[in-house]
């Protein structure tokens, strides 16, 4: 814009002056629409529902060791989060699996009865994912029984999922915010996080 | 239309039409009574319009007959509610015709009238119609009311004695049907197949495991809600054996379209057959195929969930499967029951099924084999 048409014309070169200020303004608004466009997009993976795993009821289980010790060079452990560890629909399913395979029968609602409880900070064989996993697979001495071949992978993971949400070691945008059925307890969300000790069983005399 | 033509410049374009002043006259007034366009495109619209409702009242009755229609009743529930059906769509399909002719003639002869309806005579005259239509619609709305309400009272209830009493589960996403007697043993679980004797009532107690359905068989009643954690009862009577389709009608997620069931109205002596069959426990394998498809159900994740009454199965997540084989369909009557549907539904229900609580079942060819002819034995 130069100074003589500002002087020749002065009013429609404000007119035009607004019209930039107003275009300035809807190109940063369409900026931030997108901007909140996409940050919600990023939300979308939490609620995907992956029915059929492929191949079908198949998930590699991870390398589970009982032991530290190992023949040759130490290495460390495998580490696998499992596939649902951020995923809210696999959670609730994994709710939904503790009682229709009555898990709630010895470890109630999460706070223990004939089983240990599974919503403190204690865990008795750990309480990473591949630890739950192959506690509920190969069972464990004094009562848990074990799921081997009773169970599909998939369920297992979301089980795991779902034992890790009741003591707050999954995000709150993941675990369930509110029970199918009828509420014994505040929600698996709100449930602050433990951070794990491992304690060895304490058996009856 | 006539505006269109003033927009595009339609007085320089279309000089020779009419004369210049006339044009105008009517571009800006397409009430025009003169105008015979008006007529004729009136003309057209109304036939149009009149055909359509015609082919599609047609192509609805053509298609309303059958297993599942409230329009097709057999029984006196659904008879009644057949009644209420037409007598409503005959009453208002008159009703609407004569306020469609009202209109197209007012529209037609309101222009000329104009001026003489401003004098009191032409007004009283007007205010007596408008009285005479309004008191009409009363009437008709009135008594439509009143029917509604007898058949509503007629429908809800048979207080019969003699009924049979069914516990009716809705589950995600298929049908709990368990047959109330007071001994234990007399009682029968099924799943998706409901079977009722011809002529007897039938007393539904109803109530949902997860989320909100609603039983629906149109042939036979009306819908009733299955909510969870409280009981609704409904009764049903069959007048005509045969086979009638039923589909949940409240949406209850993902494959609420495939939670359908049959319902099988049969005379009193294949009925009580058919319940004398369902009380015994499942026949014991009878060779080795058998044996090991018995032992493949047991030790895989089919035990966690179904039930098989006379074997360690006792699980009520799922279906009850002590009798699969004398079922028409599967999967809440998403297939038809044979050997090979049965097979690629257990191998991948998610596929047929996506979001079933079924899992999918990586067997063996020999395995899965196994199983197919156990589960065929389950009559």
């Amino acid at each position: 814009m130069n100074t003589e048409s500002r002087e020749s014309e002065p009013a429609q070169s404000r007119a035009r002056e607004s019209q930039i200020s107003n275009l300035k303004f809807e190109i940063r608004r369409g900026c931030a629409f997108v901007a909140i466009a996409l940050l919600v997009l990023t939300a979308c993976e939490r609620e995907q529902r992956r029915f059929r795993e492929i191949p079908p009821g198949a998930t590699a289980a991870s390398a589970v060791r009982q032991s530290e010790l190992q023949p040759g060079a130490p290495q460390p452990a495998a580490h696998f989060e499992g596939p649902y560890a951020d995923n809210a629909w696999a959670v609730s399913e994994g709710q939904r699996l503790y009682s229709w395979f009555n898990c709630v029968g010895c470890h109630a609602h999460g706070g223990g009865a004939i089983g240990p409880p599974l919503m403190d900070d204690k865990w008795i064989y750990g309480s990473e994912p591949e630890n739950i996993f192959a506690t509920i697979i190969e069972g464990r001495p004094n009562g848990m029984p074990s799921f081997r071949g009773r169970l599909t992978n998939q369920q297992v993971w979301q089980l795991v999922a779902y034992v890790r949400s009741l003591s707050g070691q999954l995000p709150k945008d993941v675990s369930p915010g509110r029970p199918d059925d009828m509420s014994v307890k505040a929600p698996e969300q709100s449930k602050q996080k433990e951070y794990p000790v491992t304690q060895p069983a304490q058996h009856p005399q | 239309m006539n505006k269109d033509h003033c927009k595009t410049g339609g007085i320089k374009s279309n000089p020779y039409q009419t004369s210049g002043h006339e044009f105008i006259r009517s571009a800006f007034n397409s009430r025009d009574p003169g105008s015979r366009t008006n007529k004729f495109l009136a003309n057209i619209f109304a036939s149009a319009w009149l055909l359509l409702l015609i082919l599609a009242g047609a192509g609805f009755y053509a298609s309303c007959g059958g297993t599942q229609s409230a329009i097709d009743p057999a029984g006196p529930q659904s008879r009644r509610i057949s009644f209420l059906w037409w007598l409503m769509l005959i009453v208002l399909s008159v009703v609407y015709v004569i306020v469609m002719l009202a209109l197209f003639l007012s529209v037609r002869r309101g222009r000329r009238r104009e001026q003489a309806a401003t004098e009191p005579e032409a007004e009283q005259r007007l205010t007596r119609r408008v009285a005479v239509a309004v008191g009409i619609t009363v009437v008709i709305l009135f008594s439509l009311l009143l029917v509604d309400f007898t058949t509503g009272r007629a429908i809800y209830s048979m207080q019969s004695n003699d009924a049979i009493e069914i516990k009716v589960t809705g589950h995600q996403w298929w049908w709990d049907f368990e047959y109330v007697a007071a001994v234990p043993s007399e009682r029968v679980r099924t799943a998706n197949e409901l079977h009722i004797p011809v002529g007897r009532p039938v007393k539904l107690q109803m109530t949902s495991q997860d989320v909100i359905h609603s039983f629906w068989v149109p042939n036979l009643h009306g819908k009733t809600d299955l909510l969870p954690g409280h009981q609704t009862v409904t009764w049903l009577q069959a007048d005509e054996p045969g086979i009638y389709r039923g589909q949940c009608a409240e949406y209850c997620g993902y494959q609420h379209a495939h939670m359908a069931m049959a319902l099988i109205a049969e005379p009193p002596e294949q009925f009580n057959a058919w319940l004398e069959n369902q009380r015994r426990p499942a026949p014991a394998p009878m060779n080795e195929e058998q044996q090991r498809g018995q032992q493949v159900f047991l030790t895989r994740s089919c035990v966690m969930c179904h039930q098989i009454r006379g074997t360690i199965a006792g699980s009520r997540s799922a279906p009850d499967l002590t009798h699969l084989a004398s079922r028409h369909y599967i999967a809440a009557g998403t297939l038809v029951n044979n050997r090979g549907n049965l097979g690629g539904w257990i191998v991948d229900p998610q596929r047929i099924k996506p979001g079933s609580r079924m899992p999918p079942n990586d067997l063996s060819g020999e395995d899965l084999n196994a199983l197919l002819s156990y589960l065929e034995i389950l009559k």
